[in-house]
C-alpha cells in the first residue's frame, strides 16, 4: 500500500507523483444491517480477500436504512476545509440519493477500514474523488440488481432517481429502503466495472452545499476537541522549557501541589525529538483555571537550556549572509550555465529576499483528552494525522498500537499545526499516570511559543534578461535550515521549482545552517515563502527590463521546454494569468500611491494567479483595496459554495502573513506570545476577494492551500507599483513605506 | 465563593474562586461549551457572550464581577438556529473551522440589536473578533443579511473552459 506522509514538504505535494491515483482501488464489502437495510464497507488494502471478510466486522461506511435514509461515515479529520461535507457528496451523487436524506457521522481512527485518514497537502480530492464515487456507485448497482431480481427484468432496464429504482417499461418502482435488505445478498461488482455518472448528470457534485455541521456550530453544540467532557475528568497544563528542547532540572513541585484545586504535579521526562514528548511539568487540577493559576502564580522551574539558547533571528540572518559568501553546499538543480560570461546587452539584477518564521495559530489552542483504562489508552484528539499520533503515543509509552484508540473530533483550525501530535503524546503521558480521564489544554502562549514554525528562508538571486526581453539566466542560492545533509522539516526546495524549464540557464543552490527551532508544514508549505521570493524577483526583472509584469510573465510561461513530469505546466497557467489580468482591469489608470501587483504560483496541483490592488498612504500605511483570484483545479468544482470560502480564506491568509506575522527568536525562544504581538488580519483590513475558477480537462484537485502563495508577492508587487519601493523581506510591518 | 447569576434565562449558582473567568465557569462548571477559549487576553473574541445585554469577552471577566447579571450565551440565542443571525450564518455558509463563530454571532446579534442595519464601517468597527480562517467577507455579508435581508448569495463564477 502506498504510504503518504502529509507532513512532508511541498516537494512531495507538488512535484513528485507520490500517489498512484489511477491505480487506487476501493475494495467494498456488503452485509445486511441488523433490523433491515444495507451496509457497505470499504477495505483500503489489496491484501485482504473479499471473501475472507466477516460482515459483522465491517465498518458502517454507508448504511441504507429501511426508511430510505442513508448514513455516511466521514472518514477524514475536519479542520475547516469542508471534507466532512465533500466526501459524502461524492458518495451520495453516485448512490443517487437526495442530499436531504443523508446523515453524516464522523469516523474514529480506523486503519483497518479506511485509508488516508489525514488532513493535509490538499490531498483529499485527488485521493478520494474516484474511490468515493465508486463506493456510491456500488451501492446503486446493488439496489438496482435487487430490484431487477424481484421484478424479473434486466438490471440494464432499470434506472434510479433520488433514492428510487424505476422500471419505466412496466411502471414499477421501489424505494431504496425497501430494496436494501435484498441488495445485501447481491454479488458485489468490481468497482472498476461500474460506469460512473457523466458529470453533465450530476445533481449534488457541483452544487452549493452548506457545511454539514453548520447548525451545530451556530448553536454552540460541543464538537471540538476542547469540548470533550468525561465523568471524573481532571484538567492539565504542561510547562516546558521556553528554549526549544530544553531539559528539566528542578522545580518547587511540593509548593505547586499545595495550591487550591491541584491534584497532581508530575514532572515528565521526554526525549530529544522536538516532535515527541519533551521534558516538562504537568499540573493536574479539578478545573483548568486552577491548573493554570498554580502554574502562573507558583511554579518556578529550572531548565538546562542547551545550545539552542545561543540562537536568534539575528544569528540566523548573519549566518545566512556568511553562507552566501561561500560556495553553496549543494546544487539542487542546474540547466545550462547561469555563470557564463555576460553579454553586454543583458540586463542583470541581483537581489536578496527573506521571510520570517511564522506560527500557525489555529484559534482552538492545542488540546487532547486521554483516559488510561483497562489497558487501553483512549484519546480524543483534534489531530490532522491521528495515525501518526497513535504510533507516537504507543512508541513513547511502550504500548502496542492496538492499545491506543483515537477518536476524531472537529478541529478548530489546522493550517498544518496539527500534523504534529506533541499535545497528544503529552496528554497520553499524563493520563498514563492517572486513573481518571485528563484534558490537557495549552494556553495561547504555549501554542505560539511551542509551534513547528513555517521556517524562515533566505534567497540570494541573480537573474538576467536578454535584449529581446526574455529571461536568460536565473540563479537562486537558497539558504535554509538543516544539518548539512538533510533539510529541516518543510525547509527544502524542489528541483523543478519555477522558473526551471522556463529559462535556459538555471541553477538552484542550497546551503543549510543548523537550528534548534522546530519547523514544519504550514498551509501551502514551502510555497508560502518561496512564491514571495520568486514572484517578487520576477517582478524586479520585468521592471528592470522595462516590461509589463503580466506580459513578461505570459512570455515566460510560453517558453517552457522539456517534459512536464514534475512541476508546472505553463500552458495551464497562461489562461489563468490572462483571466485574472482581465478581471482586475490590469493596466487601467489608478490614483496616486495606488498600484496593482500580480503573481502566480503552482502548488498542490492547483494553478493560481492573483492581482492585488493596494494603496500606500503618505505615512506609509498599507491598505489592500481589492483582490482578484483565478484558479484552475481541474474539470470539476465539487462544492462551489465551499470553494469560494476556501479561496477567499487562503488568499487573505497570505495577506495576513505578509502584513504583520513574524515569530522572532531571541536566546533560543520565541519572542511573540499572543495576538497582541502576533497580529492576525481583522475584518476592517479584509478587502473584497473576487474569485473565479477556470474549468479544464484535468483531474479535480484540492483547494485548501494553492490560493495562498500568490497573495504575499502580489501585494508586495502592488506596493512597488504604488510607491516604487521594492519589499524584499516580510512582514511589511518592518518597513517604512512613507 | 458562591456566585449567583442568570444564564440563558435560568438562575444558576456556582461555587468558584472569585477570579475564575466567566468563560471557565460557563465551560467547565456549567458545561456550556459553545463559548470558546482562544487567547485568554480579550484579543480574539471567541469567548464573547452578552452580559446584561452587552458583549463581553469572558476570558478576562472574573466570575465575581457578574454576580446578579443576566448572561446570554450562544446556546441561549436559540437552540434551533432560528435567530436571524444564526439563520444568516447558515444560509451564507459562513463557517470554515467554525471555532470563532459563536463569538462572531454574539457580537453581530448585539450590533444589530443596537443599530438595526449597520453600515460596513459600523460592522468593521464592532466586529473586531479574529477569524483565523479569514471568513470575514461572509461574516460581513451575513451581518447585512441578518439585519435587512438584502445581502445576496455569495457568487462564484465557474467558467466552462476549453476542453479540447
Amino acid at each position: 500500500m502506498t504510504t503518504i506522509d502529509p507532513t512532508r514538504s511541498r516537494t512531495d505535494a507538488t512535484t513528485s507523483p507520490l500517489i498512484p491515483i489511477s491505480s487506487r482501488r476501493a475494495f467494498l464489502q456488503i452485509s445486511a444491517l441488523a433490523g433491515g437495510g444495507l451496509l457497505i464497507g470499504m477495505r483500503p488494502s489489496t491484501a485482504v480477500a473479499l471473501s475472507a471478510q466477516d460482515a459483522a466486522a465491517l465498518t458502517a461506511f454507508i448504511r441504507i436504512h429501511p426508511d430510505s435514509t442513508v448514513t455516511i461515515t466521514a472518514q477524514n479529520p475536519e479542520i475547516g476545509q469542508g471534507i466532512k461535507t465533500m466526501l459524502p457528496m461524492l458518495i451520495a451523487e453516485e448512490l443517487d440519493v437526495a442530499w436531504s436524506n443523508i446523515t453524516i457521522e464522523q469516523a474514529d481512527l480506523d486503519t483497518d477500514n479506511f485509508s488516508g485518514q489525514f488532513a493535509g497537502g490538499s490531498f483529499a480530492t485527488p485521493m478520494h474523488y474516484t474511490p468515493m464515487r465508486q463506493a456510491g456507485a456500488t451501492g446503486r448497482a446493488l439496489l438496482v440488481a435487487a430490484a431487477a431480481e424481484q421484478w424479473g427484468v434486466p438490471a440494464t432496464a432499470c434506472e434510479t432517481d433520488a433514492g428510487m429504482v424505476h422500471h419505466r417499461a412496466s411502471g414499477r418502482e421501489a424505494a431504496y429502503g425497501d430494496l436494501a435488505t435484498a441488495a445485501a445478498s447481491q454479488p458485489v461488482p468490481d468497482p472498476e466495472s461500474l460506469t460512473l455518472k457523466d458529470p453533465a448528470d450530476f445533481r449534488i457534485i457541483g452544487t452549493r452545499v452548506p457545511g454539514i455541521d453548520n447548525l451545530k456550530i451556530v448553536t454552540g453544540q460541543p464538537l471540538y476537541g476542547i469540548d470533550t467532557a468525561l465523568p471524573d475528568m481532571l484538567y492539565a497544563v504542561y510547562e516546558k522549557c521556553p528554549v526549544f528542547g530544553g531539559k528539566f532540572v528542578s522545580a518547587n513541585l511540593e509548593e505547586v501541589a499545595g495550591q487550591p484545586g491541584v491534584q497532581h504535579v508530575l514532572p515528565l521526562q521526554g526525549g530529544d525529538s522536538l516532535r515527541g514528548l519533551l521534558d516538562g511539568v504537568a499540573i493536574v487540577a479539578d478545573n483548568w483555571w486552577a491548573a493554570k493559576s498554580a502554574r502562573e502564580r507558583t511554579l518556578r522551574a529550572n531548565w538546562s537550556e542547551g545550545d539552542t539558547a545561543a540562537q536568534s533571528t539575528e544569528s540566523f540572518a548573519t549566518r545566512a549572509q556568511q553562507l552566501n559568501e561561500l560556495a553553496p553546499q549543494q546544487t539542487i538543480h542546474a540547466d545550462g550555465d547561469p555563470d557564463a560570461e555576460y553579454v553586454t546587452s543583458e540586463v542583470i539584477v541581483e537581489a536578496d529576499y527573506t521571510y520570517p518564521f511564522i506560527a500557525h495559530s489555529p484559534l482552538e489552542p492545542q488540546n487532547c483528552t486521554a483516559h488510561w483504562h483497562d489497558g487501553i489508552m483512549e484519546i480524543w484528539a483534534p489531530s490532522q494525522t491521528p495515525e501518526s499520533g497513535r504510533s507516537l503515543v504507543a512508541e513513547t509509552l511502550g504500548l502496542e498500537e492496538t492499545q491506543v484508540v483515537v477518536h476524531l473530533t472537529r478541529i478548530g483550525g489546522g493550517f498544518g499545526r496539527r500534523l504534529s501530535n506533541d499535545y497528544m503524546v503529552e496528554a497520553a503521558a499524563i493520563a498514563h499516570q492517572l486513573e481518571v480521564p485528563v484534558k490537557l489544554l495549552w494556553t495561547r502562549e504555549d501554542d505560539m511559543r511551542h509551534d513547528f514554525y513555517r521556517p524562515a528562508g533566505f534567497h540570494f538571486f541573480r537573474g538576467a534578461i536578454a535584449a529581446d526581453g526574455m529571461l536568460t539566466r536565473w540563479h537562486d542560492h537558497f539558504v535554509t535550515f538543516g544539518d548539512g545533509e538533510r533539510f529541516a522539516s518543510s525547509s527544502s526546495m524542489g528541483a523543478s521549482e519555477f522558473p526551471q524549464r522556463f529559462v535556459r540557464n538555471y541553477r538552484l543552490d542550497a546551503s543549510m545552517m543548523p537550528s534548534g527551532v522546530p519547523t514544519g508544514a504550514l498551509r501551502a508549505p514551502g510555497s508560502n515563502g518561496i512564491a514571495f521570493a520568486v514572484q517578487s524577483f520576477l517582478d524586479e526583472l520585468a521592471h528592470a527590463s522595462g516590461q509589463d509584469p503580466v506580459q513578461f510573465r505570459l512570455r515566460l510561461l510560453a517558453s517552457g521546454v522539456g517534459e512536464i513530469d514534475r512541476g508546472m505546466d505553463g500552458t495551464r497557467m497562461i489562461p489563468v494569468l490572462e483571466k485574472v489580468a482581465e478581471n482586475a482591469g490590469w493596466g487601467r489608470e489608478l490614483p496616486d500611491r495606488t498600484g496593482m501587483g500580480v503573481a502566480f504560483h503552482y502548488s498542490h496541483r492547483g494553478y493560481f494567479a492573483e492581482v492585488v490592488q493596494a494603496t500606500v498612504s503618505e505615512t506609509g500605511n498599507v491598505t489592500v483595496d481589492e483582490i482578484w483570484v483565478v484558479g484552475d483545479i481541474g474539470s470539476q468544482v465539487i462544492n462551489p459554495l465551499n470553494a469560494e470560502n476556501q479561496m477567499q480564506g487562503a488568499t487573505l491568509d497570505g495577506i495576513s502573513q505578509a502584513l504583520g506575522q513574524q515569530i522572532t527568536i531571541a536566546a533560543g525562544r520565541a519572542e511573540q506570545s499572543n495576538f497582541h504581538d502576533y497580529p492576525l488580519l481583522r475584518m476592517s483590513q479584509a478587502p473584497p476577494v473576487n474569485v473565479e475558477l477556470i474549468i479544464s480537462d484535468n483531474p479535480p484537485t484540492g483547494l485548501g492551500e494553492p490560493a495562498l502563495p500568490p497573495a504575499p508577492p502580489a501585494l508586495c508587487n502592488a506596493i512597488f507599483a504604488a510607491t516604487g519601493q521594492r519589499v524584499r523581506s516580510l512582514p511589511l510591518v518592518n518597513h517604512d513605506l512613507a | 465563593m458562591e456566585i449567583t447569576f442568570t444564564v440563558n434565562g435560568e438562575s444558576r449558582t456556582v461555587d468558584v474562586v472569585p477570579d475564575m473567568p466567566l468563560l471557565w465557569v460557563l465551560r467547565d462548571e456549567l458545561d456550556l461549551k459553545g463559548t470558546k477559549f482562544g487567547c485568554g487576553m480579550a484579543q480574539c473574541g471567541a469567548c464573547t457572550v452578552h452580559v446584561n445585554g452587552a458583549p463581553q469577552r469572558t476570558c478576562v471577566l472574573p466570575a465575581s464581577a457578574v454576580m446578579g447579571s443576566e448572561i446570554t450565551t450562544i446556546e441561549g440565542l436559540s437552540d434551533d438556529g432560528s435567530h436571524p443571525v444564526q439563520r444568516a450564518w447558515q444560509e451564507l455558509d459562513v463557517p470554515q473551522c467554525g471555532y470563532c463563530q459563536a463569538g462572531q454571532i454574539m457580537t453581530a446579534a448585539w450590533l444589530i440589536d443596537q443599530v438595526g442595519a449597520p453600515s460596513d464601517a459600523q460592522i468593521d468597527s464592532a466586529m473586531n473578533n479574529i477569524c483565523r480562517c479569514l471568513t470575514y467577507r461572509r461574516i460581513r455579508a451575513a451581518v447585512h443579511r441578518a439585519a435587512d435581508g438584502t445581502a445576496s448569495e455569495p457568487a462564484i463564477a465557474v467558467e466552462p473552459g476549453d476542453r479540447s
